[in-house]
């Protein structure tokens, strides 16, 4: 058994913080760049120089790329031969989150209860916390700030199998449409099918954690993505929704298996900002 | 196109020369306000009480930034989501505000009010909070400090970039920009 003390998972996490609201992925940064060869509104390009400038400073300046510093989303893997002492893992990770989004001037984007108080609990903390048992004596820390504007654009619908393929993509594209230039597009769409209610959105939510343009593994669903994406980039939306041809960077989709009777559908969509990290401990 | 060069208050005469589709960069003071300091105001115009800032002219930037580091006038500023402003934007113009940034969608009765009282709405970069920081050369809170990064600030800008959405003829660049685009 490999003992891994709860202060190592915080010194991580508040690391993970800082380091993600800082400096914008390889990913992401590519797509951008790429964006901006095949963009044909002068605006829309506009906006993509903007963007990569602006990931540039937060870069050079250690300042935040967006000012929305996002709820902490974890997805941990845990390997069941590692023993964690000296407190509980969601101990561990809030003490991380507290400490990293103090030092590293993020803003805290928490209230503690949705619908009477709304009080900010000053710390960015809760967490939202996802964990897996895995084989072996890692852990896997896989972090994900996760901006308001965004994720209130994303949803979940309960499809008939009978909708198929066309009524996947109708559902995404559609949505997306709707949601249109609030989001701060260019955007990155993660796409649930399958499982249930619940499991779909913790799916498409996992979705976003893909470095950003890597196709699903299998290749029916990988041609479903590019598909799905050439339709929305179709609608002309375009950076910002200002107008032109890159509304989305990339399309990601998870599955699950399903119930005989369903075919569970989730969006949960990503902004330029799409900050995600992962470390190996 | 070149970007306009528009100077902070706005007279009926500058928001009627703007039209949808617009790059302009703001000098001058803006204000700060978002949910919970719109929402502040509008009980004291529904009080018939005095506003903490006079609106006559200015604009209202809806943003909440991250805490300024040492030696920073401010932190990441980029715009929030305007939408949820909807319900109050009204009530500003009726007051005499003449312009808003933010980012997103507005809904109908807010583009039927930025034409009845000649207004309007313009999009920041959603998500370029470092690079319009450095626009932003002092922050100050004027009003409800106990809102922290909700507290109305009132900030001093140079050419900070903005794109008009909604101008005061009923135009909207988000619904023709797409139209251009779509195949
Ligand atoms: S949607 Fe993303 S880029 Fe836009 S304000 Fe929110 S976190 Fe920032």
């Amino acid at each position: 058994m490999r003992e891994l003390a709860a202060s190592t998972i915080s010194d991580h996490v508040a690391e993970m913080c800082q380091e993600a609201n800082i400096y914008l992925g390889e990913d992401v940064f590519k797509a951008l760049r790429k964006s901006l060869e095949t963009e044909e509104s002068p605006t829309g390009k506009e906006v993509l120089k903007q963007l990569i400038e602006n990931a540039e400073i937060a870069r050079n300046e250690q300042t935040p790329i967006c000012q929305d510093t996002g709820f902490a989303i974890f997805f941990v893997e845990w390997g069941h031969e590692v023993h964690l002492t000296g407190g509980t893992l969601e101990e561990a990770i809030n003490a991380g989150v507290r400490r990293g989004y103090e030092e590293g001037y993020l803003r805290k984007s928490v209230v503690t209860d949705p619908l009477y108080d709304r009080k900010n609990t000053g710390d960015n903390t809760p967490a939202v916390i996802y964990t897996d048992l895995v084989p072996g004596d890692r852990v896997k820390i896989s972090f994900a700030p996760k901006g308001g504007g965004s994720e209130n654009m994303s949803t979940v619908k309960m499809l008939k199998p009978s909708d198929g393929e066309a009524g996947v993509i109708d559902f995404v594209v559609n949505h997306v449409k709707a949601a249109g230039p609030n989001p701060c597009p260019p955007i990155v769409v993660g796409v649930g099918i399958g499982g249930t209610f619940d499991k779909v959105a913790v799916q498409a939510k996992k979705a976003l954690f893909r470095p950003v343009g890597e196709p699903n593994p299998d290749s029916r669903f990988a041609e479903l993505e590019k598909t799905i994406l050439g339709k929305i980039n179709d609608l002309g939306v375009g950076p910002q929704g200002f107008g032109g041809r890159t509304f989305a960077l990339a399309v990601h989709i998870e599955t699950y298996p399903s119930h005989i009777a369903s075919m569970a559908a989730a969006v949960n969509i990503n902004c330029h900002a799409a900050r995600h990290l992962e470390r190996i401990i | 196109m070149e970007p306009k060069r528009i100077q902070a208050p706005l007279t009926d005469e500058d928001v009627m020369s703007l039209k949808a589709g617009d790059n302009v960069l703001i000098n001058g003071v803006i204000f700060t306000a978002r949910d919970a300091a719109h929402k502040k105001l509008v009980e004291l115009m529904d009080q018939g009480e005095p506003l903490p800032i006079d609106l006559t002219g200015q604009f209202i930037y809806y943003v909440g930034p991250t805490p300024a580091k040492p030696g920073q006038a401010i932190g990441s500023a980029g715009p929030t989501t305007s939408g949820r402003m909807d319900a109050y934007t009204p009530r500003m113009l009726e007051h005499g505000m003449k312009a808003c940034i933010g980012k997103g969608l507005r809904s109908q009765v807010v583009k039927d009010a930025l034409q009845k009282h000649k207004g309007v709405y313009l999009a920041a970069v959603g998500g370029a909070g470092a690079l319009l920081s450095k626009k932003i050369k002092k922050s100050e809170v004027v009003a409800y400090p106990e809102l922290g990064a909700e507290a109305i600030h009132r900030l001093e800008v140079e050419d900070f970039p903005a794109t008009v959405i909604n101008d005061a003829y009923g135009n909207d660049l988000y619904a023709e920009g797409a139209k251009a685009y779509a195949r």
